[in-house]
């Protein structure tokens, strides 16, 4: 149990998957000018994040990893898939995506309104996948997987609405021409990293 | 001051419009600002009838800063003589300390204000008085050992990436004279911490025996890596609480005199410029997060020592009274302040207590809230947009 709050504050604030590793940032940078829309993007990265992580471990851990396939038949502990971990994980993220989208549309279109746009959108955003290839090397069991696609997908929220509410705070600065847009975003980003140096090296108690 | 007067406006034709000199006029409005109250008035728009203004606010915060100042100055000296076993006279320390601040000081103002007037002239904006106090601030979170250059590049870094970039003062996201001084913590780290660049004491000085120069917060936090529980002879010197309130103790410039502090805060509180609901929940925060420590702890220095100390050592109360309180980089609404400030106090005993590699946490956790301000802010709105309309309805 403390191992799994451990692996989640580690996940929200240390290995913020947007201060500590830069993943995701095409849409993070993208869908930040309101906060409206980053906290609907946000919340539906932790949805994602949360279920497919797991359902990328099974992947790993029953299909790709050497002698997964053993639950099969003892004849496959010698086969080693893991050459093929990248075009599973995207495909079940993909399809997965696409899958929940249709759900969505037909059972409830208000929360299709809400969210629906930025579904596509998750199928291509790095930190999903990148969630998913960290699992190979930390070695987590399921429980623990799934706190950690939960965990970082909490810390992609928070680091996407704050970066909005920052940029709907500076409508009226007189920013230089040059940089407008997505150059200023860029130095805000890279100052929001700056501030999240102090949980570099944090060792938590437990 | 009437020969001064004169010579201004001789060459006031020149700058105006018009003018050969017309393009530098934003410097020389600086300038006669500086010297003179100028005779602008406002042509057009709202007119807000008060007796403050961007500079009179400046002016309010660089006087409440002074006694820290001069405090921090007269403390270098005192740290350098009894360092070096000399008795020396209140003059003595205090020039010891003058001479090590002032180039500091004046690199600080010169590479700041000269950025800011080269950004006004050729943005074509006049210059903000704002950099006054960062100026000023600057130099006092700086160890007093710091090379020059570092000062200048670090007070560049803030200036432009901090600020300038943003639209200039009053927009910027972090506090300026934090991000200088994280800029050289993160790129210098040796020069920025740990036990010589306390006290200035060039190569080959006899220092007596009992001399460390270690502060109060490295002497916790080795003893805590060792897990060696809490006593008072870990404050540095092995001196007593009183010191450290009062300031007689190694540390960056402004940071060490409790009491010197708490008389700018009364400045700032009574002038209604620093916000007391930002530096009361600071303390709060801090003292919240240290009694929990207290009782939650584990048996290593940190968590053992008693929650209050942690507001007397190192720049917590700095901190707390002039970099929280900062009025463009921290929460804008009542209730996101006591939020704002709450946290910072609660972040920075935790990243003393659990972060190692930075035994002091309040310039993080200011430079972290900082970030997340806006965020505060808008929740705060968003609720309170919420109860008025429930308030609508019931009517």
């Amino acid at each position: 149990m403390e191992n799994l709050l451990n692996i989640f504050v580690r996940s929200i604030f240390i290995d913020n998957m947007i201060f500590a590793y830069f993943l995701g940032m095409c849409s993070y940078l993208a869908v930040s000018k309101k906060y409206k829309t980053a906290a609907g993007l946000g919340a539906a990265v932790i949805f994602v994040l949360a279920i497919t992580v797991p359902l990328n471990w099974l992947a790993y851990n029953k299909l790709l990893k050497e002698g997964a396939l053993t639950w099969l038949s003892p004849e496959f502990a010698n086969v080693d898939l893991e050459v093929l971990k990248f075009i599973v994980f995207i495909a079940i993220v993909a399809a997965f995506v696409q899958l929940i989208e249709m759900v969505i549309e037909k059972f409830s279109p208000s929360l299709y309104n809400s969210l629906g746009i930025f579904l596509p959108l998750i199928a291509v955003n790095c930190s999903i996948l990148g969630a998913a290839l960290f699992l190979p090397t930390r070695g987590y069991d399921l429980a623990e997987a799934t706190t950690f696609g939960l965990g970082s997908g909490i810390g992609w929220f928070l680091a996407v609405v704050s970066l909005a509410a920052i940029r709907e705070k500076m409508a009226y600065s007189d920013v230089p021409k040059p940089l407008r847009g997505l150059g200023i975003t860029f130095i805000i980003v890279g100052l929001m990293a700056f501030g999240f140096m102090s949980f570099q090296g944090f060792k938590l108690p437990f | 001051m009437k020969f001064l007067r004169d010579q201004v406006d001789k060459l006031k034709p020149h700058f105006s419009e018009g003018g050969k000199l017309s393009m530098l006029h934003s410097s020389f409005d600086a300038l006669e600002t500086f010297l003179f109250v100028p005779n602008h008035t406002t042509k057009n728009g709202a007119h807000i009838r008060d007796g403050i203004d961007l500079k009179r606010t400046m002016f309010i915060v660089v006087i409440a800063l002074i006694p820290a100042l001069l405090f921090g100055m007269w403390n270098l000296g005192f740290q350098f003589h009894k360092a070096t076993g000399v008795d020396a006279s209140l003059m003595d320390n205090f020039l010891i300390g003058l001479i090590h601040t002032l180039p500091i000081i004046l690199v600080s103002y010169g590479v700041g204000l000269g950025i800011e007037m080269a950004f006004a002239q050729f943005r074509g904006h006049p210059v903000n008085e704002g950099f006054l106090v960062s100026g000023l601030l600057i130099p006092m979170v700086m160890p007093a050992d710091v090379p020059l250059w570092m000062v200048g590049v670090a007070t560049a870094f803030a200036v432009i990436i901090g600020k300038e970039v943003f639209g200039g003062t009053g927009m910027n996201l972090l506090n300026p004279a934090l991000t200088a001084r994280m800029f050289l913590y993160i790129g210098y780290t040796p020069k920025m911490s740990g036990e010589e660049c306390w006290t200035p004491i060039a190569d080959g000085v006899a220092t007596v025996d009992s001399y460390s120069g270690a502060t109060t917060l490295g002497n916790i936090a080795s003893a805590s890596a060792k897990s060696e529980g809490w006593s008072e002879n870990l404050f540095s010197w092995k001196t007593s609480m009183m010191d450290s309130i009062i300031g007689t103790v190694p540390g960056s410039i402004g940071e060490t005199s409790v009491v010197a502090i708490l008389i700018g805060a009364v400045i700032l509180i009574a002038a209604g410029i620093g916000s007391w609901k930002i530096m009361l929940s600071t303390i709060l925060g801090g003292l919240f997060m240290g009694w929990i420590m207290d009782i939650a702890g584990n048996g290593n220095a940190w968590t053992e020592m008693p929650a209050y100390y942690h507001l007397i050592i190192g720049g917590f109360m700095f901190g707390a009274v002039f970099m929280a309180t900062d009025p463009v980089s921290a929460a804008q609404t009542g209730r996101g302040k006591w939020i704002y400030g709450f946290l910072i106090g609660v972040l920075t005993v935790l990243i003393r207590v659990f972060n190692p590699g930075y035994p002091e946490g309040i310039m993080m956790a200011i430079l972290l809230m900082n970030v997340f301000a806006p965020l505060i802010d808008y929740y705060v709105v968003q609720s309170n947009i919420k109860t008025r309309l429930k308030r609508v309805k019931v009517q």
